[in-house]
């Protein structure tokens, strides 16, 4: 026990900041200006899985430990709508979480955003034929940003949130 | 000239409170981040969340009542007006003839009160659940506290806050046993009144964990804002009552000069960073109990307060 | 004084008697409940009046020929005049409306008036036997009371088991007043007082005095009736049962324990406090069980005459050992909590009642979201809870911090048994305070908030305006006690002085309109500055707000986790909300068990949870009273079908009997 809290004196294990990605960037960058400088830097995420294959939960899940450490960004996840700022979606939106999935964007005060993750909120990835699924996020809501990867790294994710903050 | 230095006193204690609230969240978080070796955020992040969340929208269910809608600035008004009457770096506050002890404690459950009822307003079942929880802890922990406050009151001969801390900085106070069971019980109710570990979880996404976010699932916006600044002006309420009763160094008393208030303002300023060390610390170092486990241990304090208080009754020395 | 008082009486006779002749007309109503508050109005000055004068007496030969009937309006009188009459007027007032739904008011209106009647004169009665009967008067009417809506089993057994303890409360103050005259024979307060009785006889009277005025209060584990009966009742008879007649047994409590028996000793007060204590954890505990708005309310009168004992407890304890400023503070405080229990329990009920009008529910579990339909109700019952919970700045707090500033008083006590029941009861109060305010918010938060769980919930209609103007009226009052309780105080100064021979320091002066019950040093409080605090810093917080802030707001549906909810039983029930605390409390208080079967895995049939709880005070002490009284008046029964012979030869027997006692007597 005393030696898990004396660790806290050492250095932290985190991995330094991801280069920004200039193309994310140029893409963020088309987003309402006024509405990021407004919220500065902190951003509240709820993130709704719309029938991923839950790789990318893994992944998203990564951001909160010690390397990747999503917190020193000033970003975080939430548990209401109601206080997020971001919608981060993975899945290629099923029919049975559509619904849920526009519930849960309505439920969101603006000014906010929709970030799609993984190859399956792109296009509908590898269920692109199902009869079930759409094809892709943008098919249910606007989509402010895509993070590719399928599933996306830690480092990509990141970078996507990042260009959404203001720099 | 003596009651227009208390005023002065007076609105810097509320400014104060207002300015170093977040700062203490963002310590805590800090240091509960650097002990799982983590970067953490800026300790200055809760200001940007707060900031952020006052220039959201904000979006309200359709059977939202007044009640829901007035209660985040009346919650927030409470805690602070309960906030101002808490010694932080001097004695010689204007209001502190208002109320004692037992009164900050009450106007605290005032405020809960309409925390818990807002929670019951949408008519959802978190709200309900979070509402239910909160005032089965608080059923606990309030006569904990109030047990302690009688500790104290009968040791001071006053329950009048600074009369207190007076009172414990002065070498009357001596050794006693009470004191130091009083002083676990405070910290326990401290624990409980605030959210915190063991007895909740302030940073929880589980759902059927919570206690406190559980109530304010509905809220967004300034309102949101609002909640969070009071749940952390609460927690430097209890920070500083704490301090204020078992640590009163530096604390400057009534007619001292501006050295004096320069050296209250310091100690406060080491105390707060002490307590937030020792608070981070201790909440990475334990579990979050089960919610009916959660009454034992309050349970505990309550019995710990009354038997500072038999002591008490049976021996002024002990 | 008293002159006026009891022609105020007079004209309560008058007012059953013409309620009795206009009940099956419209105009009824109006007449009975506008003049009953007429009548009450005045009686309430002069209730206040009397408290700044000296005593004033009178004797009408009345009742017994020989012994005639005394009256006296003295200050602790003139203070429940004020309180009784301050509730009748309420309940008057509020009566005009809320009688206009009344099935059967000829059930009613001839016994409302009397029965005001028989509360202020068990008041001012100064002699035994016109005080037994104003008692026994007293329970006669609000039984009739209880019992105006006998349709339902649950109102005719209410009514029943309500005779039986009114009864008991009736004998044993028979009794007591017995024991008190003694030789001398006088049954007139002030030969009774002239001459206090010996310590073992005092103890008897004292024992019979908690029985018989605890009972009518509701100390546990003399309440059970208490919760049946006062619901039953119209609400605003209701009100006045809880807010006003359990007020009048507290009354009756001090008037012979403090008046009549001097100097307790110290188990006495033990006692008193023992039983106070625990009535007040109890009463808040059962209050919490319930799911009927009014039976939860009358609970709660049962959780506050605790209170009210526990003050009168302590003040007890300090006579015992001659400490009379802390006698005085804890009387003060007690009688404090008297006023305000008054008004905000009478509160509180004329909102149940205006609850049942709009929807003729009072089970909670129907209703739900009346805040969006009864507004000005919703804010008034809010009000209520606020102030019985205890909050700052409202009327509750003050009292229940009176009660804590005599506990924290602790002189050096040389009984053992003090210094533990000083904190032990410092805690049980403190328990029922916070418990009180979970229960009201349980209460406020399903019966107004949330979404309508019956039909007649959603489309409930706000009340008429007479029932409106008496909830704000006594909100008011609420508030207003909160903030100026100096005035409360000083106004109470003479009560303790005529009783116990000391007062609390003269507020009124103080700066701030502060209070300070022993020295500022200690502990002082200011409702108003707190109250002006509070409003500065809302209303500071509130400017900084729409200044800064975002102004953008939005109405959406509630976030129901991304799936509809259509359906209102999916929100937290009274029974769920007390869950908690019944799993943390009930299983010692009630027994409360739950027991959840599960079906066997790959079973799809229903889970189920068993729960169950038992009152072991009704198993303990009433069931067997009353198998009792049965099984013995069965073979009573017997007696009423002999001949005349057998009549007569019982009649002889008895009489042989009665000589040969006398004979071994002597």
């Amino acid at each position: 026990m005393l030696k898990t809290l004396l660790q806290g004196l050492r250095s932290p294990v985190t991995e330094p900041a991801p280069p920004a990605d200039p193309e994310l960037l140029a893409l963020a960058a088309n987003l309402d200006e006024a509405a990021r400088r407004r919220l500065g830097r902190s951003l509240a995420i709820r993130e709704v899985d719309a029938g991923s294959c839950n790789a990318c939960e893994l992944e998203i899940q990564a951001l909160s430990n010690a390397f990747y450490d999503l917190d020193r960004f000033g970003l975080h996840f939430v548990a209401s709508p109601r206080h997020a700022d971001v919608l981060l979606v993975t899945g290629p939106v099923t029919r049975n979480m559509r619904e849920a999935l526009l519930r849960t964007h309505q439920a969101m005060p603006s000014p906010k955003w929709v970030v799609a993750a993984g190859a399956c909120a792109r296009d509908g990835g590898a269920f692109a034929a199902s009869p079930s699924c759409s094809r892709g996020l943008a098919e249910t809501i606007p989509v402010d940003l895509y993070i590719a990867g399928c599933p996306p790294t830690p480092n990509d994710l990141l970078k996507g949130l990042l260009a959404l903050l203001r720099p | 000239m003596a009651v227009i230095d208390a005023i002065l006193v007076q609105v810097a204690q509320m400014a104060l409170v207002v300015a170093l609230a977040p700062l203490l969240t963002g310590l805590v978080r800090k240091v509960k981040a650097r002990i799982a070796r983590r970067r953490g955020a800026s300790i200055f992040q809760p200001y940007r969340d707060l900031r952020r969340l006052l220039g959201k929208e904000v979006v309200l269910a359709e059977n939202a009542s007044w009640l829901f809608r007035t209660a985040p600035y009346l919650i927030f008004a409470l805690t602070w007006a309960a906030a101002g009457l808490v010694p932080t770096f001097s004695t010689n506050l204007a209001f502190s003839g208002a109320g004692d002890l037992i009164a900050i404690v009450a106007i605290l459950g005032a405020a809960r009160f309409l925390l818990a009822l807002a929670g019951m307003d949408i008519g959802t079942s978190f709200g309900g659940l979070g509402a239910s929880r909160e005032v089965m802890i608080a059923s606990l922990a309030e006569p904990a506290m109030l047990m302690i406050i009688v500790a104290l009151a009968l040791m001071a001969q006053s329950s009048q806050l600074s009369t207190i801390a007076i009172f414990m900085a002065s070498p009357a106070v001596g050794l006693r046993v009470s004191v130091a069971l009083v002083l676990i019980a405070f910290a326990i109710v401290a624990l409980a009144e605030n959210a915190r570990i063991p007895v909740d979880n302030p940073a929880t996404h589980l759902e059927l964990t919570m206690v406190h976010e559980a109530m304010v699932l509905e809220y967004s916006g300034r309102h949101l804002a609002m909640i969070e600044l009071a749940a952390s002006l609460k927690l430097l309420l209890m920070i500083s009552a704490i301090a204020a009763i078992f640590f009163p160094i530096g604390l400057a008393a009534s007619g001292a000069g501006s050295a004096a208030y320069g050296i209250g303002f310091v100690s406060y300023l080491l105390k707060l960073l002490v307590s937030a060390a020792l608070l981070g610390t201790f909440e990475m170092s334990i579990a979050k109990m089960r919610v009916f486990r959660v009454p034992n241990l309050l349970g505990g304090a309550l019995m710990l307060g009354l038997l500072g208080t038999l002591l008490l009754f049976i021996s002024r020395g002990l | 004084m008293i002159a006026v008082v009891l022609l105020c009486l007079a004209a309560f006779l008058v007012i059953g008697v013409f309620g009795a002749v206009l009940a099956r007309s419209p105009l009824g109503t109006p007449f009975v409940y506008g003049a009953s508050a007429v009548v009450s109005a005045i009686a309430a000055i002069v209730g206040l009046m009397a408290l700044a004068r000296a005593p004033s007496t009178l004797t009408l030969p009345l009742a017994l020929p020989w012994i005639g009937a005394h009256f006296r309006l003295d200050t602790l009188a003139g203070f429940f005049v004020f309180v009784v009459n301050l509730g009748g007027f309420g309940a008057s007032l509020y009566g005009i409306g809320y009688g206009r739904h009344e099935k059967a008011p000829w059930r009613v209106l001839p016994f409302y008036p009397v029965f005001l009647l028989a509360l202020n004169l068990v008041v001012v009665a100064a002699d035994a036997f016109t005080f037994l009967f104003a008692w026994e008067l007293m329970s006669l009417t609000s039984w009739a009371l209880v019992v105006a809506d006998h349709h339902g089993a649950d109102n005719r057994r209410a009514g029943y088991v309500y005779l039986l303890m009114a009864a008991l409360s009736g004998m044993t103050l028979l009794l007591a007043f017995g024991l008190l005259a003694g030789a001398g024979g006088s049954y007139s307060f002030a030969a009774m007082r002239a001459v206090p009785p010996s310590t073992g006889l005092a103890a008897v009277v004292l024992v019979l005095t908690l029985i018989g005025a605890g009972s009518k209060a509701g100390l546990i584990p003399l309440h059970a009736w208490l919760p049946l009966a006062h619901p039953a009742a119209p609400s605003h008879v209701s009100a006045l049962m809880s807010g006003v007649m359990t007020k009048v047994a507290v009354y009756a409590f001090i008037r012979i324990v403090f008046y009549l028996l001097g100097v307790p000793s110290w188990w006495s007060a033990v006692l008193v406090l023992a039983l106070g204590g625990s009535t007040a954890v109890l009463g808040v505990l059962y209050a919490l069980m319930q799911h009927d708005l009014k039976r939860l309310l009358a609970y709660h009168t049962v959780e506050n005459i605790g209170i009210i004992f526990i003050g009168l407890g302590l003040a007890m304890a300090f006579r015992v050992d001659g400490a009379a400023v802390g006698a005085a503070l804890a009387l003060t405080a007690a009688l404090f909590h008297v006023f305000n229990h008054a008004l905000f329990k009478s509160l509180l009920f004329y909102g149940a009642g205006a609850v049942q009008t709009a929807t003729g529910a009072r089970d909670m579990e129907h209703l739900g979201g009346l805040i969006r339909r009864m507004r000005f109700t919703s804010f008034a019952f809010l009000i209520g809870c606020a102030a019985i919970s205890a909050l700052p700045p409202l009327n509750g707090f003050v009292s229940e911090w009176l009660t804590f500033q005599a506990i924290l008083l602790r002189p050096n006590l040389p009984q053992w048994a003090f210094k533990v029941m000083f904190p032990v009861d410092g805690a049980l109060l403190s328990l029922a305070a916070a418990l009180a305010a979970a229960c009201f918010v349980k209460a406020f938060g399903i019966t107004f908030l949330g979404r309508p769980r019956s039909p007649a919930a959603t489309e409930a209609r706000e009340v008429d305006g007479f029932s409106l103007a008496t909830m704000a009226g006594f909100a008011t009052l609420c508030l207003l006690a909160g903030i100026f309780p100096g005035v409360v105080i000083d106004g109470l100064v003479p009560v303790t002085q005529a009783l116990l021979g000391a007062h609390l320091p003269s507020q009124i002066g103080l700066p701030w309109i502060s209070i300070i019950p022993v020295a500022a040093a200690r502990s002082s409080y200011s409702g108003l500055v707190l109250f002006a605090f509070i409003a500065a810093t809302t209303s500071l917080t509130v400017v900084a707000i729409h200044r800064f802030a975002s102004h953008a707001i939005r109405r959406g549906p509630a976030w129901d986790c991304g799936f509809p909810d259509p359906s209102p039983a999916t929100q937290y029930t009274a029974a769920s909300f007390a869950q908690p605390i019944r799993r943390v409390y009930g299983a010692t208080a009630f027994l409360a068990r739950e027991v959840v079967h599960m079906p066997p895995p790959g079973d799809m049939g229903p889970a189920r949870i068993e729960k169950s709880s038992r009152d072991l005070v009704w198993d303990f002490a009433y069931a067997p009273v009353v198998r009792a009284i049965n099984v013995s008046a069965t073979a009573l029964n017997r007696l009423q079908f002999l001949t005349i012979r057998r009549y007569l030869g019982l009649v002889f027997l008895a009489l042989v009997g009665l000589l040969l006692t006398l004979v071994l007597w002597q």
